[in-house]
């Protein structure tokens, strides 16, 4: 070791079995950064499972409903007093003149069952929707021929019953409550013990429409889902061609210039504007100058169609990219023209990646609320299913995103318990959406 | 160590100070290198050469543990350093790295000063108690890389500002300026003109006063003229080791001397 | 809907179009196929795109003019002296608009025949019951001048749709002639064709630029108007924002940008630290498992429609951080009068962004080059002091990007602010107070029954255009620097 004593040599350094206290100190350090990462993903992951239980617990509630099965009497004294069965003069019956046989329905069902009620039988009455009445009559008008039978019918609990089956609405928070009484959570305790009185899965939350603040045990996403559809129509058949037709141009023909330069910048800087920037446009082109009507899903289809359109054409554009130049050189080679090139062999070979990346941009569209709250697709009731195309894409309308909403910002807490319902309802599409892409991904997907 | 000026003169009685003894390497289910048995001596330039898939590198890359950064990779046997087997579980790569340096194939300075790219070793090993002490350790690095007198008056510009073989130079202080033992170099010319090629091969020799140094090569004129040892690999085995002259004129195994006289490569 | 009708027979002939260019080409190449120059579908589709091209041309440019036009023409039968003092001829054209909408519809719904819709007279009829009953509410009763204004809006209206139609339909048969004239063996079909589909294809990459030319123009002229209406000194530098819809309102943005810019500060300082360090995690540290189940999941959260989060926000984090801090909390404090908070809506925002910042930052990390990290490991750092100190500022002006890009992202958040933040514009520190943003106050004024002549409404376009600008600035800010980023290691 003569060298030891040269200023320049390397200083000898200790066993490499024994860690040094600074090599101690920076291995500490290193486990203590590695966790900051490990914590950082299971913070992230808690997070989504926080979100997806959340969702999961108080959503899954709405698709179950109470209902109260009667036996109803249709008294032919009551609804069709000349016994004509004239349906012109049924229909004079309003659905005030519906209560006295739904409480009669109340005393004929407790009678069988064998129950007794200190109730007045009004009061029994109340624990059903509101919308019972109307029901009963429509029923009542498409089958005159019952009238005089007694028939058996399924009728929705109000909400404050279906709240007390599901643990929401109690004893203690009732006591103020002009709506319902403990009273009559006990009436409903008996029913529910003869059996009279059951949650069941509910249809009319998916396929129904919405119903008025006071109804919240009727409203439904059924309407609003048909809006979504329609405007996702329209999104499919504007955006896929006009984005594959910008990608192919982009991509394969435009000259390196200016103008191109251009719209690449605006293209990319259009997919990162706010939503709710297009739907400022969506209501001051479409609405106020186009005197589009407002509501309509032709006119949410449009600006969720200029909203996806960047999305479209970014993902368009990569998968036309990965399809090899060699394609193109072997379809001029054998004397295509340029157009016919792209149009015969890249486009096709593109195709997959083309679908993926459209079915993402409509899942996106599908989601967004903040434009359809400017073009006025929130704040009415969505009551009636479009009867045609045109109707669908004209008429009045909410969408999903917007309907939800629109039952949060209600007041009665049984409104929310259908938002988290309806948000797994559009979960529920997006998730296929996109396993769809997943799919059409393993299967197509080629590697160059 | 009494005999240490003797041993000046007679380089064939050097101490080892790295022995590999049966070490294997496997890249998933390749077995890239096969029962490799080797010493390398101190203050000796040892030249691994061989066709390119040879193995040289991934050996190479056992002596410092940085195979340990790829997943798949699976090292067996004994590597020892000074007689301790560095793949000990007791040994912390850290610890061991510092004592073996590495230059790798293309020069790699970091996106900082010319400074700092120096300093970076020392900083994190703790080797300057003070400002002018890091300064000292700087010159010196860049000094013993033969660097200084090109960038002494712009050491705070960007390192990767620098030509490439003044960037490989600044890459060998770097790895200097830790102190190490051993100093492993992949290729370190191949990404370099014939110029740059020539001043790092002058360091390397220069180098061998203080350090062992392991370099592997492409190239045989190079593997000539800076080693003293040379050893041959050829399908991940280690075919021939022996004195460079010895190598070079008069291979012992066939297969050297076909890679030699450029049969295969 | 007639211009549903009109496209549809637009299309059906193009149809027609394609089938008689092939025939006419078959015809005159002698039935032979071979001796046409091009083959034989692309003089079908010739006579299809002359066709249709310049007729749906026509129905679009007619689409956007006619409602400008005939407003016009309208306004000018309104005698000046029916508008009223603090109203304006666009208040009074609305109620035109709305009346001729009832009368259109109550014709439709057959309440009215055309006849009797066209004679109709306020004096002798009770116009807002009829319209009520096909579901058009009228404010007031209906004045005479209003009435007849709506009938020669109807009129109007009603000729320029005849005249559209009219006009489209000779075009396409103009279009459809022509082409089948110039259909011959020796015509060359294919690279007219191909002309024709190039114009297309330019036609729908300059539909970018439209669009955003589009969002411009529409904000600036409503943004125009808005101060002409309203001090800009006020907007731009009051402190009070009080809209009051009986005029004397204070509209200053400086409030709702502090809301905003408070709630998308909290959002950043949850989702830069959590998604920085994810990235880091995924990047270097875990293994391939780990990354390929951690990755994708961390990607749902930015995959969830902003109303889940917002609801999240409303029903769920708004009321836990209110058991937590507000009156009878579990802390025994009351800084917390409501669920709704800037704390509230910064967290639930910075969920959001959590993925938005790792993706891009692993994207960022892993352009470092490998080269590096191994510089650094061979010479005995460790694998954080590699990351730390050479991987980290090697990426840095990526990260800055992305950190930009989902500070954009924040600014222009809607649903979730409107959910979770509040409505009261003020200065305040307090992260516990509701506070409002820009976009917020968007959505409330153009959401309510305001009409579209007062500042309080029109506020909302300067309010949306200051937000275009913001967002837009970072986002070509941050694009910049990635993009340099990107050449650095390419």
């Amino acid at each position: 070791m003569t060298d030891a004593s040269l200023p320049t040599g390397p200083t000898p350094k200790g066993s490499i079995y024994t860690q040094s206290p600074r090599v101690k100190r920076r291995n500490a350090a290193e486990g203590r950064f590695k966790f900051y990462g490990m914590l950082a993903i299971a913070t992230g992951l808690l997070m989504l499972a926080i979100l997806l239980f959340t969702i999961l617990s108080k959503g899954t509630g709405a698709f179950q409903q109470s209902f109260i099965t009667l036996n109803v009497p249709l008294l032919e004294a009551k609804l069709d007093k000349t016994g004509e069965r004239d349906l012109e003069k049924i229909k004079k019956v309003s659905t005030f003149g519906y209560a006295p046989i739904i409480q009669a329905g109340f005393e004929t069902t407790l009678e069988q069952a064998g129950l007794q009620s200190d109730l007045k039988v009004k009061t029994q009455a109340a624990i059903l929707s509101k919308s019972v009445a109307a029901d009963l009559r429509n029923y009542v008008l498409t089958n005159p021929d019952m009238i005089g039978h007694t028939v058996e019918f399924k009728f929705l609990a109000n909400s404050w019953i279906d709240g007390y089956l599901k643990g929401r609405v109690s004893r203690i928070s009732v006591a103020d409550n002009k709506a319902i009484s403990a009273e009559q959570l006990d009436f409903a305790d008996s029913l529910r013990d003869a059996g009279i009185l059951r949650k069941s899965f509910n249809p009319a939350f998916i396929l129904g429409s919405d119903a008025s603040d006071q109804r919240p045990e009727a409203a439904g996403m059924g309407v609003s889902m048909a809006g979504s559809f329609f405007m996702m129509l329209v999104v499919l058949f504007l955006s896929l061609p006009i984005g594959v037709a910008a990608s192919i141009y982009l991509e394969e023909f435009a000259p390196k210039n200016r103008w191109t330069d251009l719209i690449e910048v605006n293209i990319s800087n259009l997919a990162a504007v706010p939503s709710i920037v297009f739907g400022i446009l969506g209501l001051a082109v479409f609405i106020n100058y186009m005197n589009l009507p407002q509501s309509a899903p032709l006119v949410g289809g449009l600006v969720l169609t200029l909203m996806t359109l960047p999305t479209i054409i970014i993902s368009t554009r990569a998968s036309l990219k990965s399809v090899p130049p060699s394609i193109r050189d072997a379809a001029l080679g054998v004397g295509a023209s340029k157009m016919q090139a792209v149009f015969h062999h890249v486009l096709p070979l593109a195709t997959p990646g083309i679908l993926t990346g459209t079915i993402i941009g409509l899942a996106q569209a599908l989601g967004e609320t903040a434009p359809l709250l400017l073009i006025g697709m929130i704040g009415f009731i969505a009551s009636n299913a479009p009867g045609s195309v045109a109707e669908g894409l004209m008429s009045p309308n909410s969408a999903m995103p917007a309907q939800i909403y629109e039952w949060a910002k209600r007041a009665d807490p049984a409104f929310y318990e259908r938002a988290w319902g309806g948000i797994i309802i559009l979960l529920v599409f997006l998730v296929s959406m996109n396993a769809l892409v997943v799919i059409l991904r393993r299967r197509f997907e080629r590697r160059w | 160590m009494y005999d240490a000026p003797k041993l000046e003169t007679n380089v064939q009685a050097k101490e080892n100070k790295i022995a590999a003894r049966n070490v294997q390497v496997y890249y998933g289910e390749t077995h890239a290198i096969k029962d490799v048995n080797v010493d390398i001596q101190d203050k000796t330039v040892t030249a691994f050469i061989g066709p390119s898939g040879c193995g040289k590198s991934t050996f190479l890359r056992c002596l410092n543990r940085m195979n340990d950064t790829i997943d798949i990779c699976r090292v067996e046997g004994d590597i020892t350093l000074d007689g301790e087997n560095i793949y000990d579980r007791k040994v912390d790569p850290v610890q061991l790295r510092a004592k073996v340096g590495m230059v790798f194939q293309k020069p790699n300075p970091f996106p900082k000063s010319i400074y700092d790219n120096v300093a970076y070793g020392p900083r994190i090993h703790g080797l300057a108690r003070n400002k002018a002490e890091l300064d000292e350790i700087v010159e010196k690095s860049l000094r013993r890389g033969a660097i200084w007198d090109e960038v002494k008056d712009r050491l705070q510009s960007l390192g990767t500002g620098l030509s490439g073989g003044q960037q490989q130079r600044l890459c060998i202080a770097r790895a200097v300026a830790t102190e190490p033992e051993v100093l492993l170099m992949d290729e370190p010319c191949s990404a370099l003109d014939p110029i740059a090629t020539a001043q790092v091969e002058e360091l390397i020799d220069e180098l061998r006063s203080q350090y062992s140094v392991v370099i592997v090569t492409h190239s045989m004129q190079q593997a000539a003229r800076v080693s003293q040892k040379t050893a041959f690999f050829h399908l991940g085995n280690l075919v021939e080791y022996g004195d460079t002259n010895q190598i070079f004129t008069k291979p012992k195994d066939p297969r050297t001397e076909s890679y030699i006289t450029g049969r295969i490569g | 809907m007639p211009v549903f009708w009109l496209v549809l027979a637009v299309l059906a002939l193009g149809v027609a179009g394609y089938v008689f260019g092939r025939m006419r080409a078959l015809a005159a190449a002698g039935g032979d196929a071979r001796k046409l120059h091009s083959r034989l579908n692309y003089y079908g589709v010739n006579v299809a795109l002359f066709t249709t091209i310049p007729a749906l041309l026509l129905i679009a440019v007619w689409m956007i003019a006619q409602p400008m036009l005939v407003n016009r023409a309208t306004e000018g039968t309104i005698p000046d002296t029916f508008v009223a003092k603090g109203s304006s001829i666009d208040l009074v054209m609305s109620d035109v608009r709305r009346v001729a909408e009832g009368l259109d519809l109550a014709v439709a719904r057959s309440a009215l025949s055309a006849k009797e819709a066209r004679a109709l007279r306020a004096d002798d009829s009770d116009i807002r019951g009829l319209l009520g009953e096909v579901g058009v509410a009228l404010g007031s009763d209906v004045k005479p001048e209003i009435l007849r204004a709506a009938q020669t809006y109807r009129e109007l209206s009603k000729t320029a749709a005849l005249w559209m139609t009219g006009l489209v339909i000779l075009l396409a048969l103009g279009g459809l002639g022509y082409s089948i004239a110039r259909t011959r063996a020796d015509f060359r079909a294919r690279n007219v064709v191909e002309k024709a589909v190039m114009g297309l294809l330019i036609g729908a990459a300059s539909l970018a630029i439209l669009t955003t030319i589009g969002i411009v123009l529409s904000m600036l002229f409503e943004t125009r108007n808005f101060f002409g209406l309203h001090s800009w000194s006020d907007f731009f530098l009051g402190s009070t924002w009080a809209p009051n819809f009986r005029g004397d309102s204070e509209l200053s943005i400086l409030p709702l940008l502090w809301g905003t810019i408070y709630i998308s500060v909290i959002a950043l300082l949850v989702a830069v630290p959590i998604g920085l360090f994810a990235a880091i995690y995924l990047s270097e540290y875990a293994g391939a498992k780990t990354r390929a189940f951690a990755k994708p999941m961390l990607e749902i959260l930015a995959g969830i429609p902003t109303i889940v989060y917002g609801l999240f926000a409303l029903l769920t984090v708004g009321p836990t951080l209110l058991a937590i801090f507000g009156d009878g909390g579990a802390l025994g404090v009351s800084w917390m009068k409501g669920a709704t908070s800037v704390l509230t809506a910064g967290v639930v925002m910075g969920i959001m962004l959590i993925p938005f910042v790792s993706s891009l930052s692993d994207d960022i990390i892993n352009a470092v080059p490998q080269s590096m990290r191994d510089g650094s490991l061979g010479l005995g750092a460790t694998h954080s002091e590699t990351i730390r100190q050479v991987v980290l500022p090697a990426a840095l002006p990526g990260i800055v990007g992305a950190v930009l890009l989902a500070a954009s992202r924040a600014i222009g958040e809607t649903m979730i602010v409107v959910m979770g933040a509040g409505a009261i514009a003020k200065f305040s520190l307090n992260p516990l107070e509701s506070m409002t943003t820009i976009t917020t106050r968007i959505v409330s004024q153009l959401t309510g029954d305001g009409d579209f002549s007062s500042p309080e409404t029109l506020v909302a376009f300067a309010l949306g255009l200051t937000l275009f600008v913001l967002t837009l600035g970072l986002n070509i800010f941050a694009l910049y620097i990635v993009r340099k980023y990107r050449e650095q290691y390419e």
